[in-house]
């Protein structure tokens, strides 16, 4: 892109930077930020410490099926130790070992979850360094400057931030405009731009001001900062069961009880047969029973998903809004900077009848030299590219700046007066001037509109000498996306400013479902409505403070980390990156933190079936040896298969964490597809894989002595 | 199986898949909005019956309201039943000369009556008198088979309503499933069993001399009035004690093949009912096709082990194959008109639809046989189920199954475009909950304590199959007993009667309820998100889900009991 003029102000190049600009926004911060992986060796020792001061029954309590799993362990242990002097050795050794692994299986469990919370943790302690204590200039009273503790601010003092210097709080800018490095909470090393009015007013406490001075009102107290808020959302210090989580809890507490029940009762079914059962044995065969692997990882999943986001620089408020994400059936996408890069280009000239068209170019030229907007440049830069039009500003020339009262720029030098802007404005110029408009232009401009363009005119005096076109240029890649989307059953819905015309044109380029034209706030929220009261749930991206009641109507609502205070505390999720394309990326997440869940659920479940069949015919072998017919793994001994299915529980636990932590594959398809694939896997890998791991552990525990 | 018995399964399986969903459609529009075939013969009849039982027929209640109405109706119903078999020595039509029938089994009975399931602690041609039989029994095998249809129809408004408040009118529900659907196919079965030779008397009983010259007295009775409710309305009460053996009950092939279609034809056509008013026909076909799999696996498995005789004799080397002049297979305990076939179809539907009605003994099942139809109501009786309780019990496993592989597709679990969430789940987990805990917890007192334990008859693991049998058919709602087991004592009669109260209604309570909360429910539009439900995958993992979840529970008592027994323990 080439610079017309002199450079705004004193701002880096790099502010120009668009977010549209940054589809991979994830990567880009990949690279600037020092990841840490799942099993780094600082989270994993923190996690081990973590998963014993987890044993705590009154944490415990709140996963019932672990809790149940470690009352079973503290009897078995008072029974190990009663038993020491009186049972035989072997049956100690048993007991023992039994008691152990039970402890391992409450520990997994910990451990899981320790583990998920660990990457949160480093992450909120690197945001602590960058809540230090700083000293805030305030503007006193009769505009002197007060030194003050930025931990005694409140919300509407105003502190100067110049050049260097931390901004001491939360808060909006009032004057001025500076460029700012954000890296402290996004990761980005590129300088962001901060400036008063607009919707690019917001500034975050614990960020640096790198050139300028602005003056900044306070709007959040300390120790209530975005800072403070991030810190205990990636630390999960007050993380909420989810809806479907509370659900799936009460289902698994369900089954928790029928199996108690089972066990429980078995005794005296047990006693009646004459095989009375040892209450080791009873509380092994629970704690293989009962939903372990889904009920040791259900909180980590929950976790991770939280943090995978995390790990893409989006923050969601709530784990709520994570499983909402992977509910949404509309996405409502802006069309600006979403689907299409930010802003329109100049892309087409159209000279009026008996108008040279490198005049044209030069007075499109000239009269956009003054327009500062990214439209404007583009013009300057395309008549140049294209039609080889040369010359800077004319010496003793008066530039007429674009405003949006006027909506033309222009230039005004040696008695020439050149404008350029919306056919309505240039036209009524025209004719003030004592011109008109030629049928021709307006045909062209009806065609460049139809055609999804915008059509400026440039005139001369009385004299219209053409059309400018400026299009917009659809991101690549959209239309893929956009049919994966509908594979997966979601709609996309673009919101633009645009009229139907252009709307509909962009919208069959870009491969949406539908549109929104002449979007106004009222519309967005008439839209929202309408698809919720359809039974849809509806994601959309805003940034600006008319945007703040859609955000906050919608199901999940993602504010751009650039936008307004008002955006950001409307929606339920801050993308820290300012990347509308990544509200794709965060159905996905959501979307696969679900199908996480609900695969090990089913693995879990369907693990049972072998497990009883290790360990029913070990508990009655003694009294009824024909029972070993249903011992078709041939499992060494009694006390070594039940050994066996109790290891592979708490084995599997561990086994599964990585799985649970990063999530299981995810592939856009439809849900039939998904369905037929998870259910191949952990349906019926959960049936038959636990037939072949109890026999392989059976193996190697009877070669080691259990009998 | 033999040849002759995949006749009679194919003959069976053909005549249903014929007449099942035509009755399926006809019910979904008289339950569904809009006039219904009929309006014209029925309409002034139940509007009649409306004005004086002072029902607003446009009047829609809450599921809380429906609850009570139902419960209301219940409670009046055992009560009535309970007074009725007291003072049946004082009332009329009583040409046996039936006396008062003591507390305990009068409630058991009334209890047994009202609640679908049958369970006949006394031999009705000797215990109660025609009175009660007719106005009493007969009554309630079609009012509770009704208000087992009404069940089902109420969840299937809640699953297919809109965001609505109320799910139906039980008065208008009950009434209209007795006067268009039950009556009228009882009336019609019960000629045909007249013409088949199943009895319809009044007389007194006959007097007859035997050939070695004994006089034997030969009770009658309205008989095939009552068995073609017995069987429709999945009841199962005989009016005989040998029930279905009895060949004034079921006297031929022809009778016994009838009986069994008819107790597969209301609970199948509701799938057809559910397809057509969800606006979804596979929706209905999947649930359909679980549920035959279920059946035709245990009719299969039932047939198969007795037909093949019973093992202990044929270790010993004796022939049990069928062969002119022998009937084959494991003949104790069998009529010879049935055969191992007719009693091992008959069996694994009576079980698999919570009639209980019986034509063979079940404890002289061979000991895998006996375990067939203690599974088949183990699963929850959903093969196809009773009349009404079949349907609504698979929709909870549905609801259950999609709940828990549901999240797989990456979406949070939702059925018919009904979001299954935690009020759901808690109905859900309730309802899975009650029957388990119901037949563990009174089998495992029944076998810890000396005197219920005394009333066993065999000992060992065949003794354990008794007690659970009789607690799973008692929770269950099913009504058949597997004997061997004297259970007109006072601590069956009570815990077998509180068995069917709560396996009964502590069911249907919670169902109305997801009903309720399904039907205030927003739907969300079906796409290619949405998790399928229509396909034959999920049949899959419905029938997975109900075999593992349900079927599991009672692995343990199983191993003890019948496969302990099977294996040779």
């Amino acid at each position: 892109m080439v610079h017309p003029g002199p450079p705004p102000a004193t701002l880096p190049a790099t502010s120009e930077a668009d977010p549209a600009d940054r589809t991979d926004g994830d990567r880009h911060t990949d690279e600037t930020r020092a990841k840490r992986s799942l099993l780094d060796p600082t989270i994993v020792r923190r996690a081990l410490r973590d998963a014993i001061v987890k044993l705590d029954p009154r944490v415990m309590v709140r996963n019932p099926v672990m809790f149940v799993v470690e009352v079973g362990s503290v009897m078995t242990t008072v029974l190990f130790f009663a038993g020491l002097g009186s049972s035989s050795s072997a049956e100690n050794v048993f007991a023992g070992l039994v008691t152990a692994w039970l402890w391992f299986t409450v520990l997994f469990a910990n451990f899981a979850e320790a583990v998920a919370e660990g990457r949160g943790k480093a992450q909120a302690d690197t945001l602590r360094a960058a809540r230090t204590e700083t000293v805030a200039h305030v503007i006193g009273a009769g505009g002197a400057l007060v030194d003050t503790p930025s931990s005694e601010l409140t919300v509407g003092d105003r502190v100067v931030c110049e050049a260097g210097t931390v901004i001491p709080g939360d808060g909006t800018v009032v004057e001025g405009i500076a460029s700012v490095d954000e890296s402290a909470i996004t990761g980005e090393s590129a300088p962001v731009i901060r400036e008063s009015g607009g919707d690019r007013s917001a500034v975050t406490g614990g960020t640096r001001v790198l050139s300028d001075r602005i003056v900044v009102e306070i709007t959040a107290e300390p120790g209530d900062t975005f800072i403070d808020r991030m810190i205990s959302l990636v630390e999960g210090a007050d993380r909420q069961k989810t809806p479907n989580e509370i659900a799936l809890n009460i289902l698994l507490a369900g089954l928790t009880l029928v199996f108690l029940l089972a066990v429980v009762t078995l005794q005296p079914f047990a006693v009646y047969s004459g095989a009375p059962q040892t209450v080791l044995v009873l509380v092994a065969l629970l704690v293989c029973l009962i939903p372990t692997t889904i009920g040791a990882l259900l909180s980590a999943i929950g976790i991770a998903g939280m943090d995978r986001l995390v790990q893409r620089n989006v923050l969601a408020m709530s784990g709520r809004a994570v499983e909402a994400a992977g509910d949404v059936s509309t996405l409502l996408l802006d069309k600006t900077g979403t689907i299409t890069y930010g802003d329109r280009q100049a892309t087409e000239l159209h000279a009026a009848p008996g108008v040279d068209i490198a005049d044209l170019a030069v007075a499109a030229r000239l009269s956009s030299l003054a327009d500062e907007t990214p439209e404007g440049r583009s013009i300057v830069s395309l008549t140049a590219e294209r039609y080889g039009a040369t010359g800077e500003n004319p010496a003793g020339a008066e530039l007429v700046a674009f405003t949006a009262q006027t909506r033309m720029s222009g230039i005004d030098v040696d008695g020439r007066s050149i404008r350029k802007g919306a056919i309505d404005s240039v036209r009524a110029w025209v004719v003030a001037n004592g011109g008109s408009v030629p049928d021709a232009i307006v045909e062209v401009a009806n065609e460049v509109a139809a055609a999804g363009g915008t059509p400026l005119a440039v005139a001369e005096g009385t004299r219209v000498l053409g059309v400018v076109q400026l299009s917009d240029i659809v991101k690549e890649g959209m239309r893929e996306r956009f049919d994966l989307l509908r594979s997966m059953g979601i709609r996309t819905v673009m919101i633009t400013g645009d009229n139907p015309l252009t709307a509909k044109a962009i919208a069959a380029e870009a491969g949406v479902d539908d549109f929104l034209a002449e979007a106004t706030p009222e519309d967005k929220m008439a839209l929202i409505r309408r698809e919720q009261s359809g039974g849809h749930l509806v994601a959309m991206t805003g940034d600006g403070t008319n945007d703040a009641p859609a955000l906050a109507l919608a199901d999940v609502g993602v504010a751009m980390n650039t936008g307004t205070q008002a955006a950001k505390e409307a929606g339920n999720m801050i993308d820290l990156d300012s990347n509308p394309t990544k509200l794709i990326e965060v159905v996905e997440v959501g979307k696969q933190l679900l199908i996480t869940r609900g695969a090990l659920t089913t693995f879990s479940i369907a693990n049972d079936v072998a497990k009883y069949f290790v360990i029913i015919p070990a508990m009655f072998m003694v009294v009824f040896p024909h029972l070993n017919e249903l011992n078709f793994m041939h499992l060494a001994s009694p006390r070594s298969a039940i050994l066996s299915a109790v290891i592979f529980n708490a084995l599997i636990i561990v086994a599964l964490i990585p799985l649970a932590l990063r999530g299981v594959q995810f592939r856009a398809a439809g849900a039939a597809a998904i369905l037929r694939r998870n259910l191949l896997i952990y349906g019926l890998g959960g049936l038959v894989l636990p037939f072949i791991a109890i026999k392989a552990i059976d193996v190697v525990i009877s070669h080691l002595g259990v009998k | 199986m033999t040849a002759h018995a995949w006749e009679q399964l194919a003959a069976i399986v053909a005549i249903v898949a014929i007449a099942a969903p035509p009755l399926g459609f006809y019910l979904a529009r008289v339950f569904g909005d809009g006039p219904a075939p009929g309006d014209r013969i029925f309409g002034p009849v139940e509007r009649a019956i409306y004005r004086i039982v002072g029902v607003d027929p446009d009047h829609e209640q809450r599921w809380n309201v429906y609850a009570m109405s139902l419960l209301a109706f219940s409670v009046a119903s055992v009560v009535v039943l309970y007074a009725m078999q007291r003072l049946q020595g004082h009332l009329p039509l009583d040409p046996t000369g039936a006396h008062s029938i003591d507390p305990a089994l009068s409630f058991n009975t009334a209890v047994s009556f009202v609640t679908n399931t049958n369970w006949q602690n006394y031999a009705g041609e000797s215990t109660m008198s025609i009175f009660t039989s007719m106005v009493g029994l007969a009554v309630q095998n079609f009012v509770s088979a009704a208000v087992g249809i009404t069940v089902a129809i109420a969840l299937v408004r809640g699953l297919t309503r809109d965001g609505a408040r109320t799910i139906g009118n039980f008065w208008v529900d009950l009434i209209r499933a007795t006067t268009r659907v039950l009556l009228p196919i009882a009336l019609v079965a019960a000629i045909v069993f007249v013409s088949q030779g199943v009895i319809q008397t009044f007389a007194a009983p006959v007097h007859a001399h035997t050939i070695t010259g004994a006089t034997q007295v030969i009770p009658g009775g309205p008989v095939a009035s009552q068995e073609s409710i017995k069987m429709l309305g999945t009841n199962g009460g005989g009016y005989f004690g040998a029930n279905s053996a009895h060949p004034f009950e079921n006297p031929n092939g022809v009778t016994n093949l009838l009986q069994i279609v008819l107790m597969l034809l209301i609970p199948f056509a509701l799938t057809f009912t559910f397809g057509r008013l969800a606006k979804d026909r596979r929706q209905g076909f999947v649930l359909a096709a679980a549920m035959f799999l279920i059946w035709f696996a245990a009719a299969f498995a039932l047939t198969s082990f007795e037909s093949a005789g019973n093992p202990r004799l044929t270790s010993r080397g004796v022939d049990q194959s069928m062969s002119v002049g022998r009937v084959g297979g494991n003949m104790e305990g069998k009529e010879t008109r049935f055969g191992a076939a007719g009693s091992g179809l008959f069996g694994a539907t009576s079980t698999g639809t919570s009639t209980g009605a019986v034509n063979a003994s079940h404890d002289s099942f061979t000991a895998a046989g006996g375990a067939v139809p203690l599974v088949a109501m183990m699963l929850g009786e959903i093969s196809p189920g009773g009349v009404g309780a079949g349907l609504y019990g698979i929709l909870i496993f549905a609801l259950l199954a999609v709940f828990i592989a549901g999240l797989m597709v990456g979406r949070t679990p939702e059925y018919l475009g009904k979001k299954i969430q935690a009020a759901e789940m808690k109905l859900v987990v309730l309802y899975i909950l009650v029957t388990p805990l119901v037949i563990l917890a009174f089998t495992a007192l029944s076998v810890a304590f000396a005197g219920p334990r005394s009333a066993i008859l065999n000992h060992g693991p065949h003794g354990l199959t008794e007690v659970t049998y009789a607690f799973t058919s008692a929770a269950n709602n099913n009504g058949s007993a597997f004997g061997g087991l004297s259970t007109n004592t006072t601590w069956y009669n009570t815990t077998l009667g509180i068995a069917m109260l709560l396996g009964r209604f502590m069911l249907i309570i919670p169902v109305l309820a997801i009903a309720g909360s399904l039907a205030r429910k927003k739907r969300v539009p079906v796409n290619a998100g949405t998790f399928p439900t229509g396909t034959p995958l999920f049949t899959g993992l419905l029938v997975g889900v109900i075999v593992i979840m349900v079927g599991l529970t009672f692995f343990p008592v199983l191993a003890l009991g019948p496969i302990v027994e099977r294996l040779g323990g």
